[in-house]
């Protein structure tokens, strides 16, 4: 920018006092703000500006609050506190200004309203629903200027609830004679389509037309919705192909007016929009890619001028080429551009070429080798954005031949690096590394050293987890596998003699667990010397509470045998006060286990510890116990979302926000495109108890070992596999020497120049050894096993019975005592819905009922005792109903739980207002069964007593009814109830029963009437919405209306309305929940949408709509 | 998409900030304080480009003023760059031989100017003609009724 006069803030007195200066003319200087400017440049401090800005902001408030001030000063303000604000400095008591500015000022006044609006309000803010009228207003205005404002402030922040009152007037201006006023239109609908994509699906038409308008202007706009859209689904916009090949045709053969130029490139930003576009849609589609080989060409061939925007289009064109159906001589020309940009001198084309190798590299490798010597000068580039480049290129080519000089320019750079973010980054990426192509043990185990002392706390958690998993699990040959933790138990040892004081805690975590488990295999090492080692690092200050309880499990580890008794013994001592619980449950647990060595080895088998662990996980071991206690007066089990009830309700202290106290310390869920299977782990804190872990254990989490990834942070990973593996494809040959490789490298590369030293050839062997010179464009990857060195065993590895739960991962029996479960973890997904669904997850339950395991269990177990039975009792309980329900519709009664004593069924009746449970418990006994009480709770229902029992007794033979009002706090598909009844025989002990009540949403439907009008207001005021396609009936005559009289007859859904292919539909969820539907026929489905004002109810509401079709 | 444009001084004062997604203000404080040391910080004769967390930071300096601007990992860098120039080119025709001090003083006709040009975080406008003409407009027509416009279709 040559002609930008360099004037800098050291010549600003002089500028100000001559007016004749250029550009000074325009200054307002005589203003208050430019008195203000220039007072705060002439102050040296900070301090005094603090001060002046404070006396400015107390005028402001002072004059803004006035009735006096006129709607001009009020600019002038406003422009004054956005100076302020700009500063730095609070001026929120403006806000409500600036609103009332953009409200009721004139043009001029209200474009300062709107701008101080954007600028000192988010999305979010509250008084934002203030502006809403004025948009309204603004974007009926017959002022251009006041409706092109409007637009502006609409796209740049708008309360995404309030979108629906807007929308239609947005949608109008499409059709606007002004191509500013359309192109604004369709930028405006773009956001919302950014913040509520849901708000505008049904005028995705609207976006042809705009794609279609005449304006160029116009239509570029509307690319930025397909590309959002395309990238979505690109399936879905294969017939726009065509066309956008013919605009990008129009605008490269310069057909477009001379206003779309830039630097004489014609319209580079809607070419690099269209490229983008092309590329998505033609990405793995031989066909579509065919129809844009020949612009592209014409692209990369036009593209020839020396300026940035050229080479901008240049490199999405290369983008392109790469990332569509391959055709040989674009792939040629895309290379030879790659050549140039690597090659240019100016850095930020280098910078450019660097990231279109690291982008085609995947594919073809061939071009890293014809580059080499660049990259080699690009690693020593003094800009460490350019280094960091690099070796993001270098990540890409790794194999096991330069994994090591690759690694070790990694961790060179991460000894400068300052940046947090990139130190993460590229840690990871070495223990991806590291784990993949390792050469030997030593060099694995120093690798992954650096990484844990580098990368320090902020490493991600799995990358921790993953080492110790593949430490544990091992490998294919136990020599290895013992040559490694050997080796790993020594340079541990050395750590910690050397000074651990500066480790970070995931190393002291990593370190201890290693020691504990593996520093037996060391046999010159005694117990007590590791003991000693780990008893210092408790006294370490820097140590954290986790780290101590890891400490402690170690030590729980080795004490066996009474290795170093007093020390042991003065630890656990110690720690058995502590004020953590983690700590104190740890020492506990040294203590006992310490003294008892016949435990300790049942409990930690040092051999078992590949074995998989059988969890009871129904604590039946626990059941004398716990039915001991409780005829000892102890309080049943309450599980605490039950507690926490009634805590509220007896307006105790809310214990809520102090929930989540247990030190969750790694407890983050990562899925990262690490090798490792994603690692979930749960600290330390969570494991202390086996009915937790049993629960997790055994449900049905996700398996994520063995199954292919598809799917990494850079997309789809096929082709970055079948990259990194083509190079292996040569890769058996030994390491090559330098001169030889020169040869090969002539052949196909520039011939290394001269000048080039010799350590830059050897380098450059190091790096580039492996990538195959012969191998060709290799898309489909051909793929050989790779020789990973690290290759984890089948999970299966520990038992091959089937009952083998997915815990088969290393824990060594004793999984209540040990965090094992941070290695165990990648089985287990806590948010998995069969846990999430009202299990009692407290850890610290010993006498937990578990519910989940008996309700299921319960049915199972003696089902033909029970089937004819059912029958029967069916018609002899519904007998039982109460009078005023048993004229209403009522479910099945289903029998929930019975045994010697007593039978409890339920059923649902349907009010017209309310579902009501109806409980049956009959005495099965020939006894009085007495203190006969029921239990029933629900995570989302409300259930009330609407009559209890008639009395806590029940005599011999005879039914007890007990119903429940069910109200709904949160709509959920099901509703799962769960209870407990319980009873005492005349000469017996107190007994409880779990059972549990399942209930569609659909029992709380209820039809809602309402006019197509009131529909209307209704659907414009929700904002919970989802939509699908759902399958219609067969009907030759009416589909829709076959249809609709299914989910009427079903969901009670009402019908409001059919206009031709549509349809309004209405219900709610127990008479004060409204939920709609839209419906319309199209291409041979139903495409529904439902709107709500309640949370997850459409959803709901939707997944019963499809059962209901499905269901013949 | 862009994620935020800021200008600045070399002495790390902010000129001019625009947010095209929803912030928090103790997050933009955050982000214009690591912009100013990191950017200033730059040697020369170093790339525009930097990265930070998942955004890429495309920089350059026009005279005194430091134009940065945040955008989203899968933009295009080269043209980022474009868009500041066009931007400095925009603001120049306005004020004819732009200087920081016209940025200083006149800073609400910049965010005017910006607001032309950029919209919802997206490029809107590249014709410097109509960019202008839609500023000027405001600018001086206080009242312009769709029926005048019909008469001077330019005006506009």
């Amino acid at each position: 920018m040559s002609d930008v006069v360099e004037k800098t803030l050291t010549a600003l007195p002089s500028l100000l006092s001559l007016d004749s200066q250029p550009g000074s003319a325009k200054l307002s200087s005589s203003s208050k703000l430019g008195n203000l400017i220039r007072g705060i440049t002439e102050l040296t401090s900070k301090h005094e500006e603090e001060k002046l800005i404070q006396r400015e902001l107390l005028l402001i408030k002072e004059q803004v609050s006035s009735p006096n001030t006129t709607m001009r000063q009020m600019k002038e303000l406003m422009v004054r506190a956005i100076y302020c604000e700009m500063l730095g400095y609070g001026v929120s008591f403006s806000y409500i200004h600036a609103i009332k500015l953009a409200q009721q000022g004139n043009v001029l006044e209200k474009r300062v309203g709107y701008l101080a609006v954007s600028l000192f309000l988010n999305e979010g803010h509250e008084l934002l629903l203030l502006l809403v009228n004025t948009v309204l207003k603004d974007l009926q205005s017959t002022n251009l200027i006041e409706v092109c404002m409007a637009l502006t402030v609409v796209s740049q922040m708008f309360p995404k609830d309030m979108i629906p009152a807007i929308l239609p007037l947005v949608e109008e201006k499409l059709n606007h004679p002004k191509e500013i006023i359309r192109r604004k239109a369709v930028l405006a609908l773009y956001k919302f389509y950014l913040i509520a994509p849901n708000q505008v699906q049904h005028i995705h038409n609207k976006f042809r037309k705009a794609l279609c308008d005449k304006d160029p202007g116009v239509m570029s706009a509307s690319l930025h919705i397909y590309l959002q859209l395309i990238q979505e689904n690109p399936e879905g916009y294969k017939d726009l192909a065509p066309s956008f090949v013919t605009i990008l045709k129009q605008v490269v053969a310069g057909k477009l007016p001379m206003d779309f130029n830039y630097h004489s490139v014609p319209a580079p930003w809607l070419q690099i929009h269209l490229l983008r576009i092309l590329s998505l849609l033609g990405k793995s589609d031989q066909s579509t890619s065919e129809i844009m080989y020949e612009i592209l060409d014409e692209s990369l061939r036009r593209a020839e001028m020396n300026h940035n925007i050229t080479y901008a289009i240049l490199y999405e064109c290369v983008k392109c080429v790469y990332t569509i159906h391959p055709k040989s001589d674009l792939l040629e020309k895309a290379a030879k551009c790659i050549g140039n940009f690597v090659l240019s001198p100016k850095i930020n084309l280098k910078y450019l070429g660097l990231k279109a190798l690291t982008y085609v590299v995947q594919q073809d490798p061939k071009l890293a080798l014809q580059h080499q010597m660049t990259i080699i000068e690009c690693l020593d580039h003094p800009d460490l954005i350019i280094k960091r480049e690099t070796l993001e290129l270098l990540f890409r080519i790794t194999n096991e031949q330069n994994v090591t000089v690759i690694v070790e320019k990694m961790l060179d750079f991460l000894q400068i690096n300052k940046d947090d973010h990139t130190t993460i980054d590229l840690v990871g990426k070495v223990a991806e590394l590291a784990e993949k192509y390792a050469p030997d043990n030593e060099w694995f185990i120093e690798t992954m050293n650096t990484v844990f002392s580098v990368g320090g706390d902020l490493l991600q958690p799995d990358i921790p987890n993953s080492f110790l998993k593949l430490l544990s699990e091992g490998f294919d040959s136990v020599e290895e596998d013992k040559k490694l933790r050997l080796f790993a138990v020594n340079s541990y040892v050395s750590l910690l003699e050397g000074g651990p004081s500066k480790l970070p805690q995931r190393f002291l975590q990593v370190i201890c667990w290693v020691l504990g488990e593996f520093s037996h295999l060391r046999e010159d090492l005694e117990p007590d010397v590791v003991l000693r080692m780990l008893a210092k690092l408790l006294d370490m200050k820097s140590s954290s509470s986790e780290t101590k309880c890891w400490v402690l499990m170690a030590m729980t580890k080795l004490c066996s045998g009474g290795a170093a008794l007093a020390l042991v013994q003065d630890v656990s001592e110690t720690y058995s006060s502590s004020l953590d619980t983690m700590l104190r449950q740890r020492a506990q647990e040294l203590q006992i286990l310490s003294q008892d060595s016949k435990l300790q080895a049942k409990v930690l088998p040092r051999s078992a510890s590949m074995e998989p662990v059988e969890v009871d996980s129904s604590l039946s071991f626990l059941d004398g116990f716990v039915s001991e206690a409780l005829a000892a007066g102890a309080a049943p089990y309450k599980p605490p979302h039950q507690r926490q009830e009634e805590l509220s309700r007896s307006k105790a202290l809310n214990m809520e926000p102090y929930g989540l106290s247990l030190p969750i310390g790694m407890s983050s869920c990562s899925v990262t495109d690490r090798q490792s299977p994603t690692l979930l782990s749960i600290s330390s804190g969570l494991s202390g108890d086996s009915a937790d872990f049993s629960h997790k254990g055994s449900s049905a989490a996700l398996k994520l070992d063995g199954v292919k990834r598809l799917w990494g942070r850079d997309g789809y990973l096929a082709k970055k596999e079948a990259a990194e593996e083509a190079p292996q494809v040569e890769a058996a040959s030994p390491v090559r020497s330098p001169s030889q490789r020169g040869d090969t490298d002539g052949s196909v590369s520039q011939t290394p120049t001269p000048e080039c030293d010799q350590e830059k050839q050897q380098l450059a062997s190091s790096l580039f050894v492996g990538l195959a010179t012969q191998s060709s464009v290799c898309l489909m990857g051909k793929s050989e096993p790779t020789s990973q060195r690290f290759r984890r065993k089948p999970k299966a590895s520990g038992g091959s019975e089937p009952m083998s739960n997915p815990l088969a991962s290393p824990s060594d029996g004793a999984d209540n005592v040990l965090p094992q479960n941070l290695l165990d973890s990648s089985d287990l997904d806590v948010s998995s819905p069969e846990q999430t669904h009202g299990l009692p997850q407290d850890p610290d339950t010993p006498n937990g009922s578990c519910t989940a395991e008996e309700e299921s269990a319960d049915p199972m177990a003696e089902p033909s005792a029970h089937e004819d039975l059912d029958r029967s009792r069916d018609s002899c309980l519904s007998s039982h109903l109460p009078a005023e329900l048993s004229a209403l519709s009522h479910s099945e009664i289903t029998s929930l739980c019975s045994n010697q004593s007593l039978d409890v069924s339920a059923c649902h009746v349907q009010r017209e207002d309310s579902v009501v449970l109806v409980v049956f418990v009959s005495n099965r006994s020939d006894f009085c069964l007495q203190q006969m009480r029921l239990q029933v709770q629900s995570e989302e229902l409300e259930v009330s007593c609407a009559s209890d029992c008639p009395s806590e007794e029940l005599k011999s033979h005879s039914v007890a009814v007990c119903q429940y009002l069910l109200t709904v706090q949160r709509p959920s598909v099901h509703f799962d109830l769960s209870a407990t009844v319980s009873w005492q025989l005349p000469a017996g002990s107190p007994q409880t029963a779990p059972f549990s009540y399942k209930l569609p949403l659909t029992g709380f439907i209820r039809a809602l009437r309402l006019s197509t009008e009131e529909y209307g207001a209704m659907w414009l005021a929700y904002s919970h919405d989802t939509k699908l396609n759902l399958t219609l009936m067969d009907d030759d005559q009416d589909p829709l209306a076959a249809t609709l009289h299914v989910l009427k007859r079903k969901l009670q859904l009402h019908v409001v309305e059919i206009i031709g292919v549509e349809a309004i539909v209405a219900c709610c969820l127990q008479q004060d929940q409204p939920c709609l539907m839209h419906c319309r026929v199209h291409a041979g489905m139903l495409a529904v949408w439902l709107r709500s004002p309640v949370p997850d109810l459409p959803d709901c509401l939707l997944y019963h709509c499809q059962r209901a079709l499905q269901e013949p | 998409m862009m994620r935020f444009m800021l200008l600045f001084s070399r002495q790390g004062r902010l000129r001019l900030q625009k947010w095209f997604t929803a912030i928090s203000e103790r997050e933009k404080k955050k982000i214009i304080r690591e912009m100013t040391t990191m950017v200033l910080a730059r040697p020369p004769r170093t790339c525009n480009f930097l990265r930070w967390k998942d955004l890429k930071i495309v920089y350059k300096r026009y005279a005194s003023l430091y134009f940065c601007l945040g955008v989203e990992d899968e933009e295009n860098e080269l043209l980022a760059l474009e868009i500041i120039h066009r931007y400095v080119e925009l603001l120049d025709k306005y004020f004819g031989n732009v200087c920081e001090l016209d940025i200083i003083f006149n800073f609400e006709k910049a965010y005017f100017i910006l607001d032309e040009f950029l919209m919802g975080g997206e490029i809107q406008e590249t014709s410097k003609q109509i960019v202008n003409r839609a500023i000027e407009s405001s600018d001086m027509l206080q009242e312009v009724r769709c029926m005048k416009t019909h008469t001077h279709p330019t005006a506009f």
